[in-house]
């Protein structure tokens, strides 16, 4: 790792609230899309004449479709609570990264064009006119927000920043301004099926390779099977398990669990992806495309069930989302949902979390899990922001925090909590969610990692903690690349399933 | 004469600022309810029934839960504030009833030092824009103005419980007239007509200011919504239209 250009926080093992340091992060921005980038989603490929008043039109067009933007930007009181709560505040100290500031950068705007106070008093109101400088502001700030709605779970009326942020997107990419790491990747997504552009072909040979590695290290043929008409299960999973590391051991714990099981599964080329970048960038009408190839690979396929792996933001959009873009889980009325809905087996909650059906075939008995397999590893969890606030598993409010515990603790005898306010709804985000996993945002992604290294140095120092468990790709992708500049080793960063992997009996059942 | 030039100008003051404060709040809540909420966003961990949600919005409403997690200054400050401002509102119910109701008689003496606990929180919510950096640097001079204007309202009020009586008779006299379009002779205290003429203020600035957050609480998506995406689907109208 070379020398990083910029401080790396020291850490202390508790989070501390730094003093603020206006303009510390100012001249942060990450590459932008270039035209051919833009116009394969539809946006104009540069920045337009008379944006500004077009980026007003769009605003109060959004105003009308989304009362999280109408009611969230009147109703901020600037109490302040928020202001400590973001882990890019506490990791640059720069004020701008304050939940309840970098809504104003919006606010200001909203309140010029959109309220009589801004209109006629603008000073007074901390109202701003749209210029250059504003929108320089917007894509530089609205690029250091993960949307990890960790502010609206401390806001006293739930304003949600991330509401904020994802419309900010949405505004700078009609008028032509958008980010190159979201939108590469989601052209990707629509036109081919995965993130990475990994067509077909390429992913059955390396679903292939593991099965060889997977028979050469256990002895048993587990299955990886990729577009079988008629399997039981479709699971979708983030891209990055079929090739990044540690993703990958995750991938292979899926695997021994449905052939354990006995479950007949299948991934599909399609739809071989879980992850939806149109979340991220604020857009409904990409984010349902992204989804439906989901919805047309089940239907093409015949499933029973719907899996999603590891993978936060995924499994937030799968949850919350699928049911209203595409139908997939119950109550829908149009042609082809209702033929996914008769299609698909209610027993089961659909779509299911990889974590709760693994649970679920473990309280059953279906398959065992030898704990003792994973004794060199004392294990701590990091919940994800996206599945924490943003989705549940399980059929009770908190189960998204219960079963991956459940289950890690099933398979493995050593396991720390970190300290309260760091973990459950409190938790942190680890710094690289929402659009922001790319290596010119680098930085950022240091820095707002600190409050989660904070509290992982805790339970490294005081109960010798040597794997960090998570359930998100992006989580995985991101510690890996950024522990390392606070002295942690890249190896402790696994899945929840690799811990399974480890355990799991293979062919128990016989 | 200028008597009645006084009361003319205060009658036609409230007329115009109630006729602002209700139509402006029903507008921002006829605004708040016919737009769409396209995806289910409630912040998690949510409850899963609408009986859940009652009590989470009722729990915010009362206790300021989410505030009470994260700031407990704020939370103390802010509680005060409030409590005492209900309470003094509560009060002042018996200048628009007549006869006055019980409970309104009952909590009278509670309202009278309410006073207190609402300044005292209002001034400590001002001393943290001050003094916290962190707040100072959000801060507008109009978040400084509506502390401002709301301590007016209750050291003019103050003053007039306990310092200086003012003609409440005739007062109550001049607020039932307003009522019932009978108009009565407002007395010209110079405490009284400073207390009334911030209070018209105030209600003629609530809708097009933050004071929204008290409408706007009970349309928070991520507070409103019951999480049950998988069980029930949830479509906006102008989402349902992409599906043709
Ligand atoms: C539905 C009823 C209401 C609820 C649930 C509510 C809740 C809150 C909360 C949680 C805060 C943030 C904490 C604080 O700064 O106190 C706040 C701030 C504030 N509220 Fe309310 N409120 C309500 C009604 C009102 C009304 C009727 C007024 C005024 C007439 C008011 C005036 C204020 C002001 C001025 C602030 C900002 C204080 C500051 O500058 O720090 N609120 N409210
Ligand atoms: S959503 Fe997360 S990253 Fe964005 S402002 Fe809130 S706390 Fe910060
Ligand atoms: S906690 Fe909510 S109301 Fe308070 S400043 Fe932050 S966003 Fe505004």
């Amino acid at each position: 790792m070379a020398a990083p250009e910029f401080d790396v926080p020291k850490l202390k093992g508790y989070i501390e609230i730094p003093s603020i340091r206006p303009g510390a992060m100012e001249g942060i921005k990450s590459f932008e899309a270039n035209e051919k980038i833009q116009e394969a989603l539809g946006y104009p490929g540069k920045l337009v004449d008379g944006w500004e008043q077009k980026a007003v039109n769009k605003m109060g067009e959004m105003l009308r479709k989304y009362r999280s933007l109408q009611v969230f930007l009147d109703a901020c009181v600037h109490c302040g609570a928020c202001t400590d709560k973001c882990h890019y505040y506490l990791g640059t100290s720069d004020p701008k990264n304050m939940p309840v500031a970098r809504q104003d950068l919006l606010r200001q705007v909203y309140r010029r064009y959109f309220t009589l106070p801004g209109k006629l008093f603008p000073k007074l109101v901390g109202a701003r006119d749209i210029s250059k400088e504003v929108l320089d502001d917007w894509y530089s700030y609205y690029h250091q927000c993960s949307e990890c709605r960790r502010c609206s779970v401390y806001c006293p009326y739930g304003i949600d920043t991330a509401e904020i942020t994802m419309a900010a997107r949405e505004i700078m990419d009609s008028v032509g301004l958008g980010q190159k790491y979201t939108n590469e990747i989601l052209g990707k997504a629509q036109r081919i099926g995965n993130n990475l552009g990994m067509p077909g072909p390429a992913l059955e040979d390396t679903l292939a390779g593991f099965e060889e590695d997977v028979e050469a290290d256990t002895g048993v043929a587990v299955k990886f099977p990729i577009d079988v008409k008629g399997a039981e299960v479709l699971l979708v999973t983030p891209s990055a398990d079929f090739f990044a590391e540690p993703h990958v051991e995750s991938l292979i714990g899926y695997a021994k669990v449905f052939h354990a099981a006995g479950i007949s599964w299948t991934l599909s080329s399609h739809a071989s992806e879980a992850g939806n970048f149109g979340l991220f960038q604020g857009s409904y009408e990409n984010m349902r495309k992204v989804a439906m190839r989901i919805r047309d690979a089940a239907l093409e396929l015949g499933v029973k069930r719907i899996v999603v792996g590891e993978c936060g933001h995924a499994w937030r959009v799968a949850y919350s989302f699928w049911n209203t873009l595409t139908g997939v889980g119950a109550g829908a009325e149009d042609k082809y949902a209702q033929m996914l809905q008769k299609q698909l087996d209610h027993s089961y909650p659909q779509p299911s979390h990889i974590c709760e059906v693994t649970l679920d075939l473990v309280k059953r008995g279906a398959i065992a899990l030898d704990k003792e397999a994973n004794d060199h590893r004392i294990v701590t969890f990091h919940d994800s922001c996206n599945v924490s606030r943003g989705s549940r598993m399980g059929n009770i409010p908190g189960g998204q925090f219960i079963i991956p515990r459940e289950l890690i603790r099933s398979a493995v005898n050593h396991y720390h909590d970190m300290a309260p306010g760091t973990t459950h709804e409190a938790t942190f985000c680890c710094g690289g969610g929402g659009g922001l996993l790319t290596d010119d945002l680098i930085e950022v992604r240091v820095k707002g990692a600190s409050p989660r290294a904070n509290a992982l140095k805790d339970v490294v120092d005081n109960h010798g903690v040597n794997f960090l468990a998570l359930i998100c790709a992006i989580c995985k992708s991101q510690f890996t690349k950024v522990l390392p500049y606070y002295g942690f080793d890249m190896s402790m960063v696994g899945g929840v399933h690799q811990l399974v992997s480890t355990a799991i009996r293979l062919g128990a059942k016989e | 004469m200028s008597m009645s030039g006084l009361t003319l100008l205060y009658t036609l003051l409230f007329y115009l600022a109630t006729l602002l404060f209700l139509a402006g709040v029903g507008y921002r809540i006829y605004l708040y309810s016919r737009t769409p909420a396209p995806l289910k966003i409630p912040t998690t961990p949510a409850p899963t029934t609408g009986v859940g949600v009652a009590m989470r919005m009722a729990r915010e409403l009362v206790l300021f839960e989410s505030l009470f997690k994260s700031n407990k200054w704020i939370w103390i400050f802010g509680w005060m504030f409030h409590f005492g401002l209900f309470l003094v509102l509560a009060r002042h119910l018996r200048y628009f009833t007549q006869p006055v109701w019980g409970w309104v008689v009952l909590i009278q003496p509670f309202g009278k030092y309410a006073s207190f606990l609402m300044v005292a929180g209002l001034l400590g919510l001002w001393a943290r824009r001050f003094l916290v950096d962190r707040v100072r640097y959000i801060s507008t001079p109009s978040d400084h103005l509506m502390l401002a204007l709301l301590v007016g309202i209750g050291l003019s009020g103050m003053s007039m419980s306990f310092v200086d009586h003012t003609d409440i008779i005739s007062l109550k006299a001049f607020v039932l007239g307003l009522m019932y379009f009978d108009w009565q002779p407002l007395p010209a205290d110079p405490l009284l007509l400073v207390h009334l003429f911030l209070v018209a203020t105030l209600m003629i600035v609530f809708p097009v200011s933050k004071l929204l957050h008290a409408p706007g609480v009970f349309f928070s998506p991520t507070r409103n919504q019951i999480d049950n995406p998988r069980e029930a689907r949830h479509l906006a109208p102008w989402a349902a239209q992409l599906e043709k």
